[in-house]
C-alpha cells in the first residue's frame, strides 16, 4: 500500500499569550511512500516527526493537507478505520493482560464481516507470535518481559490485524545497545517478510540509516532531504543535514571561496569552479581526511584515538567550528604520536560547501 | 540502622507518639478485651470493689439479645446494598468527570463537597428532603417533601419515607440514598486520581485497534483501575460496618421512626447504646464481635482482590 502525504500541515494554537504566533509542528510535508518500503522519519526532538506519525496514523488531524492509503483519502477518517498497526515509543501493552490476550485484542475488536471465529483469531495470534518469535512467550505478563521482548509483543500486536501500514514510534530508544542492533534487523526482517509498508520515527540517524530504504530528515516541522541513505549521507542539501548524519559527525570550518580557491583559515585548500567571492561553511566527513605530508592543510595533532580497524586522529584547527577535529584515517598509515603538527590533503567528494547565510549547499567541482 | 548508642535518641524522639498512642489506643484495646471476657462488667460497681468472672458471658448474651441481632442485620443490610452501589456510581462519575475538559476543576469541587460537610447536618437535611410535615395518619398534610414532590410530580403516589408510618424497607431506602451520596466524593477522589494517572497511550492504542467504547471501559480502564476499587470496596466496608452517623442523622436519637424506636440502629449504636447505660462488659463484646466481623470481610476482600487486581 503506498502512502501519499500532499501538503501535510500541523499548526498547534499557542497557548502561551507572551508568544503570539503559533506552532508549525509539521509544515506542508508532501511524499510519496511507494508500497512495501520502510521509510525513517529522522529528526531531532521537535522537529514533528512524530507528528507526522500521529497524523498518518489518525491519532492527529492535520491542519491542512491529505493523506492517500492507496486511491483512498484517509485524512477524515478516524484511526480504527485507517487500518494502520502503531507500534508505541513505550509499547503501551495492557499490563493486565498477557500476550496472548494483547495480541488477541485487537482481533477481538473486530465487528460484522471482518468478525472471526475463536480458531481463526488464534491461529492468526499464534503465527504472527511465530513471526517475531515470542511464541514460546504466550503466557506472560508484559512486566515479566525483558524490553526486548516487549517490543516483539508490540509489533505482533500491531501485526495482527493485518495492517495497510505499519507505524513505529522511535521503537528502539528504550532497548540498551545490543538489543537495539538485534532489534533493528529484526524489524527489517519482519518487514521484509511481511512486505507491510512501515513507517518508523527515530532521532538516531545510524538507526535510520542502516535499515530504511529511504529517510526523511526534518528540521523544525520542515522536511529537508528525501532520499536513500547513502544518497543522503554523500549528498547533503544543507549543512544541517550534513551535520545530523554521521558518527562521528561532519568537521565544519569557516571558510571563504577567492578567486575560485577553497580557503579553510588561511590554507588554500581546493581549486573549485565557484565563480563569486564568498564567505562560507566547509563541511569535511571524517573520513575525507588523507595523511599527506604535502598537503594543504595543516593542523596541530591533539591526540590520536586507536578503535582497531582506523584509528581517529584528532587535530586542532582555528577555522573549525568546533574545538576539535576529528579524521578517520587507516590504522596502517598514522602519525606517531609525537608529531606537533600534522597535514592533510582533501577527498574532494567528501568535502561539502554551504553558503554562509543560508547554509544551503554550494555545488562546485574541482578544476 | 542506629547506633546502639545513639538508639535512646530514636526512642526520646519517638517516646511522645507512643506515650499518646499507648494511652488513648493501646491501653482502651486491651481494657476493651479486659472487659469482653469479664461477666456482666459495669465499670461503676468495679469502682466499688465488684469483682467479676471470667468467661463468655458478655458475648453469649449479646448474641442472643433481639435488639443487636436487629443492628447487626441493619449493618449487613446497608453495607450490602451500598458499597456496590456507591462503587458503581462513584467510577462512572469519575470516568465521565475525566472526560469533560471545560470546567472539570469545579465540578470535582462540586462532587467533593460532601466530604467536607457535616454527615450528621447532611442527614437532617436528607430527613428534611424525605420527610412529611403534618399528620399522615388523619392525611391532613401540609408538606409531602422533596422527594415526595418530585414523586408526585411524575404521577407517583407520595410515600411516608422516614415518618410514623413508614415501612422497613421505606427507612433502609432513605438511609442508603444518603450513606451512598456521603460516601461518592471519597471513592470518586480516588478513581479520578487512578483515572488520571493511566498511561494515555493505552487508550490511543486501544482507538488505533478499533476498541468500542464499552470495550475500552470494561476491558481497560476497569482493570487499570481495579486496585483504587479494591480499595474503595475495602475502605467501603470498613466504614459502613463502623456506620452510625447515618441513622442518627436522619432519625435523630431514636434510631428509627418515633412508633419503633432503636429499628435502624447500627452495631456502634448498640455498642453506644451500651455504653450510656454502663452495661461496658456488654459494649465490649459487641466491639470485639464488630471487630471480627470486619476482620473477615477486609480478608475476604484482600482474597478476592489478589485474584481479581491485575498488577
Amino acid at each position: 500500500m503506498k502512502v501519499e502525504l500532499q501538503h501535510l500541515t500541523k499548526i498547534f494554537p499557542n497557548r502561551n499569550k507572551k508568544i503570539h504566533s503559533d506552532v508549525v509542528a509539521v509544515s506542508d510535508f508532501t511524499y510519496t511512500i511507494p508500497d512495501g518500503q520502510l521509510v525513517g522519519l529522522l529528526g531531532p526532538s521537535g522537529c514533528g516527526k512524530s507528528t507526522s506519525l500521529y497524523m498518518i496514523c489518525g491519532l492527529q488531524k492535520p491542519t491542512s493537507g491529505k493523506i492517500f492509503f492507496g486511491d483512498d483519502d484517509v485524512t477524515e477518517l478516524p484511526p480504527e478505520n485507517r487500518g494502520v498497526g502503531l507500534v508505541f515509543q513505550n509499547y503501551a501493552l495492557y499490563p493486565h493482560m498477557t500476550v496472548k490476550q494483547n495480541i488477541l485484542f485487537p482481533l477481538q475488536n473486530l465487528k460484522g464481516s471482518d468478525k472471526l471465529t475463536k480458531e481463526d483469531m488464534l491461529k492468526r495470534t499464534y503465527d504472527v507470535a511465530k513471526l517475531v518469535q515470542i511464541d514460546d512467550l504466550m503466557d506472560r505478563k508484559p512486566s515479566e518481559l525483558s524490553g526486548g521482548q516487549q517490543q516483539r509483543v508490540a509489533i505482533a500486536r500491531a501485526l495482527v490485524k493485518m495492517p495497510r501500514v505499519l507505524l513505529l514510534d522511535e521503537p528502539l530508544s528504550n532497548l540498551d545497545a545490543r538489543l537495539r542492533l538485534q532489534t533493528r534487523e529484526e524489524i527489517r526482517r519482519i518487514q521484509r517478510e511481511t512486505k507491510i509498508t512501515t513507517v518508523f520515527v527515530t532521532h538516531d540517524q545510524e538507526e535510520a540509516m542502516s535499515i530504511s530504504d529511504t529517510i526523511v530528515v526534518m528540521k523544525k516541522g520542515v522536511v529537508q532531504q528525501i532520499g536513500a541513505p547513502q544518497d543522503v549521507y554523500d549528498n547533503p542539501a544543507n549543512l544541517f543535514v550534513a551535520k545530523f548524519l554521521g558518527t562521528p559527525p561532519i568537521n565544519v570550518f569557516n571558510g571563504k571561496v577567492e578567486g575560485g580557491k577553497l580557503y579553510i583559515g588561511d590554507d588554500a585548500v581546493l581549486n573549485t569552479n565557484i565563480e563569486n567571492d564568498c564567505e562560507v561553511m566547509v563541511g569535511i566527513r571524517p573520513e575525507g581526511f588523507v595523511l599527506d605530508p604535502n598537503g594543504p592543510m595543516q593542523c596541530k595533532l591533539n591526540g590520536i584515538e586507536v578503535m582497531g580497524r582506523d584509528v581517529s586522529v584528532v587535530s586542532v584547527n582555528d577555522a573549525c567550528v568546533a574545538p576539535t577535529i576529528r579524521s578517520i584515517i587507516d590504522a596502517d598509515n598514522k602519525p606517531s604520536a609525537g608529531d606537533e603538527t600534522v597535514r592533510f590533503s582533501l577527498k574532494m567528494h567528501k568535502v561539502f560547501v554551504f553558503d554562509k547565510a543560508t547554509e544551503e549547499r554550494i555545488h562546485y567541482e574541482v578544476k | 540502622m542506629v547506633d546502639s548508642k545513639q538508639q535512646w535518641k530514636a526512642w526520646l524522639y519517638l517516646s511522645p507518639a507512643i506515650i499518646l498512642l499507648l494511652v488513648f489506643t493501646g491501653w482502651p484495646i486491651i481494657n476493651t478485651i479486659r472487659m469482653a471476657f469479664l461477666e456482666g462488667y459495669r465499670s461503676l460497681e468495679a469502682a466499688g470493689g465488684a469483682t467479676y468472672q471470667i468467661g463468655f458471658g458478655n458475648f453469649t448474651k449479646v448474641i442472643s439479645y433481639g435488639k443487636f441481632i436487629n443492628c447487626m442485620k441493619n449493618t449487613v443490610l446497608i453495607c450490602i446494598l451500598t458499597v456496590p452501589i456507591s462503587s458503581m456510581l462513584a467510577l462512572i462519575i469519575a470516568v465521565c468527570l475525566n472526560s469533560i475538559k471545560p470546567l472539570q476543576k469545579l465540578l470535582q469541587t462540586i462532587f467533593f463537597l460532601p466530604y467536607v460537610t457535616n454527615s450528621i447536618a447532611i442527614g437532617m437535611v436528607f430527613a428534611a428532603m424525605f420527610n412529611i410535615v403534618g399528620n399522615v395518619v388523619t392525611g391532613s398534610i401540609q408538606s409531602y417533601g422533596i422527594k415526595n414532590d418530585s414523586n408526585r410530580f411524575f404521577g407517583g403516589h407520595w410515600i411516608d419515607w422516614n415518618n410514623v408510618s413508614s415501612t422497613y424497607s421505606s427507612n433502609i431506602t432513605v438511609m442508603v440514598v444518603y450513606i451512598v451520596w456521603n460516601a461518592l466524593p471519597f471513592k470518586i477522589l480516588i478513581l479520578l486520581g487512578g483515572l488520571q494517572s493511566v498511561n494515555k497511550q493505552y487508550y490511543d492504542a486501544a482507538r488505533v485497534d478499533g476498541t468500542s467504547r464499552v470495550r475500552t471501559f470494561t476491558k481497560i480502564t476497569v482493570p487499570l483501575l481495579s486496585p483504587m476499587i479494591a480499595y474503595g470496596v475495602i475502605t467501603g466496608f470498613i466504614g459502613g460496618f463502623k456506620g452510625y452517623t447515618s441513622s442518627g442523622g436522619i432519625f435523630g436519637e431514636t434510631m428509627g421512626p418515633a412508633q419503633d424506636a432503636g429499628r435502624l440502629n447500627t452495631m456502634v449504636g448498640f455498642i453506644y447504646d451500651s455504653l450510656s447505660n454502663s452495661y461496658q462488659g456488654r459494649a465490649s463484646a459487641a466491639a470485639l464481635i464488630l471487630f471480627v466481623i470486619i476482620l473477615i470481610v477486609t480478608l475476604l476482600n484482600l482474597y478476592v482482590s489478589k485474584k481479581k487486581v491485575h498488577y
